[in-house]
């Protein structure tokens, strides 16, 4: 390997003087944290360069930034992947689907766009196994992760469709969704026709997806199924390029007038009106014009994003969602502009807003290969890890996606994150020995420099003081690399598995 | 959203970590509050099952009518009798093992249950099932506030959840139930094996979470996990060797089951199970009625784990000590859809099993007729209209199982006299 790679490339770790604090101020870390999956030493390095607002928009305006990350999968330098028979194949295999994503993660040089894909998929949250179920494992993952570029058929998945258009038009991105081959399958839409209108769509577009429970009603709910009549899918191609796409039926379409209790045009008319067949299809983009221009959905979305990168701890403030969904209607739905108000916004930048929200276990596993090591580890060791911390990707449990926050620490999932970080440690063992030694002169300050590199909320009285017991626990201090071999990694797992590193 | 549950949460964690004992006193606890004595166990069957597909209406023309694909042929129920309205019931033909215990008169369903204006929301309905207050969706769960109403200091393994994360009707303000999924891998690792090193590291993580900041709730939350964590492993570890009496199937919902028999078997203290299984969310190709099908799979998966359940707790003693209650968010559309499934719907049917419980058809099945005006059914003669108030059997397991006030832990007065089934 080049020197020059190495050094770019290294953990924190590898730091060559004795608790010295970290360049980057601990702005950029929460920023790193919030609007990607924490920061690399790389990365803590070409951020510290910059102002709060440059940094921003670098963060949102991530197209300048070559999208090359896939690319270094399988290379010498970074995290490894476990493949398996027949090969490393993301765009048929979910768990190899997986394993991108994770890999990607920790590698991206576009970490908003990651995380603003995961926000997403949470948000349109589309499960593989009921895709699976129905059409195959191998088309289960592809309608979910395929790369156009990859497929046979072209076929987009719907997270990287969702990846593409990460900080895109939101009302773009719900016609999208709503032709969503994987989205079809998942809520139904593929047999929503004129005969029997199938209201699972219909009900989850406006409950979870827009405007929010309490914003729509059951009658609502029967117009919409009406409306996506004949949204369904065909089945063109041959041989490996045959695919599920989505097609709009004529003649399943129920052509009749629908009437909502909410407004779907802008001089306040409810009633989409009856169409001939063959016009049918406009019916449905009426009524996502209606949804994505919304005020309940525009206070809906500001308040998710509230909970996704600000707090998930305390209510946001009325100002807040009230200026977020103004950016978002004043903008007409560009979620660019809306990201870039929420994290250039007071509420973000608070000194309580710092280590306000529950990691996500995704959030906590990338983070902590970013800050403990990854050369030698696979991250299909951290998404079975995963699995067991309550989230596996491409498997919401349901349509409202991930039960977030407080319901993450289960004591199950709390003793899962605890042997991640055990696992994690003793595979980073020499290279934690490494990063000790220079810091090893007493036990007070070896604890110093693990704590430095490994940010974490403040840490309850005493917890400091039982990591420094801990060193002198089974004999006297050396420092010598025959203790540091047990200690280093015992430090680094029980500061990862600690609570206060539970919080970004 | 779930942001007022979380202020709930918030709130109770203070009141959590004064009360929380000390893991030297554990054991005793354990002893003292809950060894071989009564366990509930709350089984909640996700995304709303189709009670029309569990228990037939068979001699019903409507039910054939509104159903001309999914129904189930009358000669392949298996019959179990008629109900006070002299409706003739059958179960789906793969409830065999269902049958059998319903058939020793320990098992009782309570038909029509749910609540006045049902919600067709997974979510709200699941809140208001969970919290037994369909006006305060967002409150703590009943079970939970069950939990909350104990004597302190509170074991906290006298709650055991066998899924991954908190259900809502778990949640309560002073108890943090466990969540373990397998007793087997709940288990501490350290980088350095389970020799002295390992066991100093173990010491040190047990000190680190035995701190608690409750001036910061949302730290202290997570503290409590980590320290009801580290005081419960050894107790769980007995359960990973229990060695059942009848083979569980190999599924979520069996090993789920084969946990809480292993639980209840080590007596280790544990008082209320939660369990969940879900799918029932058939919208499109629900399969009531082909052996690969989907409902069909369902209904396997169910019956061969609560049969395996039954007789492994027949077998060790334990039947006598255990009641089962199942919720679901709620029924299906009478008619099927144009997908060969169903929509959502409204009342649905508890089941009650246990030892001690009065088995047999409670309640009145729905006439399905399509008049909008028939009073069993409701939304146009589209769903089905409940008879009795959930909570009405909650009250029931309240004052007669877990034996203190469902007037108090329920908020008012949900009690039907009619409703004996135990």
């Amino acid at each position: 390997m080049h020197v020059a790679e190495e050094q770019r490339l290294r953990p924190q770790f590898s730091g060559p003087d004795p608790v010295t604090p970290r360049a980057p101020a601990p702005e950029i870390e929460h920023l790193l944290r919030r609007a990607g999956f924490g920061a690399r030493a790389d990365e803590l390095e070409f951020y510290g360069e910059m102002s709060i607002p440059q940094a921003v928009d670098y963060l949102v305006n991530y197209e300048q930034v070559p999208d090359d990350v896939d690319s270094k999968i399988g290379t010498l330098g970074y995290a490894g992947i476990t493949t398996r028979a027949p090969g490393f194949l993301p765009v048929s295999s979910i768990v190899d689907a997986r394993q991108r994503w994770l890999f990607r993660m920790v590698h991206t040089n576009r970490p908003l766009q990651e995380k603003m894909t995961l926000f997403w998929h949470n948000h349109f949250a589309t499960g593989y196994n009921k895709i699976a179920g129905i059409y195959g494992n191998t088309e289960g993952a592809r309608y979910l992760a395929a790369k156009a570029s990859e497929d046979p058929g072209n076929v987009r998945g719907q997270v990287e469709m969702l990846r593409d258009n990460a900080l895109g038009n939101f009302r773009d991105m719900l016609v999208n969704i709503a032709k969503d081959t994987a989205m079809l399958v998942w809520l139904d839409g593929r047999t929503n026709t004129r005969a029997k209108p199938q209201e699972n769509f219909g009900r989850e577009i406006m409950e979870l997806f827009t405007r929010g429970v309490g914003y729509y009603t059951e009658s609502d709910v029967y117009a919409a199924a009406r409306v996506f009549t004949g949204w369904n899918l065909a089945r063109p191609g041959t041989g490996t390029a045959q695919h599920y796409e989505y097609l709009y039926v004529a003649g399943q379409h129920d052509t009749g007038e629908k009437t909502f209790s909410f407004p779907i045009y802008s001089n306040g008319s409810r009633t989409i009106p009856a169409r001939a067949a063959a016009a049918g299809e406009q019916d449905g983009i009426d009524l996502i014009n209606a949804l994505a221009g919304a005020p309940e959905t525009a206070r809906y979305l500001a308040k998710k994003l509230y909970w996704f990168f600000v707090s998930d701890t305390r209510a946001p403030a009325q100002s807040f969602v009230d200026s977020i969904a103004n950016v978002y209607l004043q903008s007409r739905y560009d979620m660019r502009a809306v990201m870039r108000a929420v994290l250039l916004s007071t509420e973000f930048w608070e000194p309580r807003a710092y280590f306000a929200r529950y990691a996500w276990p995704v959030e906590f596993i990338v983070r902590a290969m970013k800050d403990v090591g990854w050369r030698g580890f696979s991250v299909d060791t951290a998404r079975t890890s995963m699995s067991a911390m309550g989230m596996d990707l491409y498997e919401p449990p349901d349509v409202a996606g991930w039960d977030a926050g407080e319901t993450w620490f289960s004591t199950g999932a709390m003793l899962s994150r605890m042997n991640f970080a055990s696992g994690l440690a003793a595979n980073q063992r020499n290279n934690l020995v490494t990063a000790a030694r220079p810091n090893a002169g007493t036990p007070e300050r070896l604890v110093s420099f693990f704590l430095n590199e490994m940010r974490t909320a403040p840490l309850a009285g005493g917890v400091q003081q039982d990591l420094v017991d801990y060193l002198r626990a089974t004999g006297n201090w050396t420092g010598s690399d025959a203790q540091l071999n047990q200690k280093a990694p015992a430090l680094a797992h029980l500061i990862t598995g600690s609570v206060e590193y539970q919080f970004v | 959203m779930k942001v007022t549950r979380r202020q709930f949460v918030k709130g109770g964690v203070a009141a959590f970590s004064v009360t929380f004992a000390a893991p030297e006193f554990l054991s005793d606890l354990a002893r003292a509050q809950g060894a071989h004595t009564r366990n509930l166990i709350v089984l909640n069957l996700s995304g709303g099952m189709d009670i029309l597909s569990f228990l037939v209406p068979y001699q019903d023309a409507n039910y054939y009518s509104r159903r001309p694909t999914l129904a189930i042929p009358a000669a392949n129920v298996l019959q179990i009798g008629t109900d006070a309205s002299g409706v003739a019931l059958g179960l789906h033909p793969r409830l065999t093992g269902v049958k059998q215990i319903f058939d020793t008169g320990r098992l009782a369903f309570v038909q029509r249950t749910g609540y006045a204006n049902q919600t067709r929301s997974h979510f709200l309905g699941t809140d208001i099932w969970s919290t037994a207050d369909p006006n305060n969706s967002q409150a703590l769960g009943w079970v939970g506030r069950y939990l909350d109403a104990l004597p302190s200091p509170v074991d906290p393994l006298v709650g055991w959840n066998t899924s991954g994360s908190l259900p809502h009707v778990l949640q309560a303000n002073k108890v943090a139930v466990p969540a373990i999924p397998s007793p087997t891998t709940y288990a501490f690792q350290s980088p350095n094996g389970t020799g002295t090193e390992g066991q100093a590291e173990k010491a040190a993580a047990i000190r680190m979470a035995s701190h608690i900041p409750i001036d910061r709730p949302e730290v202290a939350f997570v503290y409590s996990s980590a320290q009801a964590a580290m005081a419960t492993l050894d107790r769980v570890a007995t359960v990973g060797t229990y060695v059942s009496s009848v083979t569980y199937p190999n599924t979520g919902f069996g090993q789920a089951l084969k946990a809480v028999a292993g639980a209840m078997f080590r007596g280790i203290g544990t008082k209320v199970f939660y369990v969940t299984t879900g799918g029932f969310d058939n919208h499109s190709n629900q399969g009531v009625n082909p052996a690969n099908g989907a409902f069909y799979g369902l209904m396997a998966s169910l019956n061969d784990g609560l049969l395996a359940f039954h007789t492994d707790l027949k077998n060790q003693g334990m039947l006598e000590d255990t009641l089962l209650v199942t919720f679901s968010e709620f029924s299906r559309r009478i008619s099927e859809n144009g997908s060969t499934g169903t929509d959502h719907g409204a009342a649905t049917i508890m089941m009650v099993l246990g030892g001690r419980v009065n088995g047999g058809l409670i309640g009145t099945a729905p006439n399905l007729n399509l008049d909008p005006k028939n009073p069993t059914l409701e939304n146009n003669a589209a769903d089905v209209t409940f008879e009795t108030d959930f909570r009405s059997v909650y009250a029931r397991i309240i004052d007669n199982w877990l034996g203190t006030s469902s007037v108090s832990l329920l908020g008012a007065d949900f009690r039907k006299p009619s409703l004996t089934f135990i």
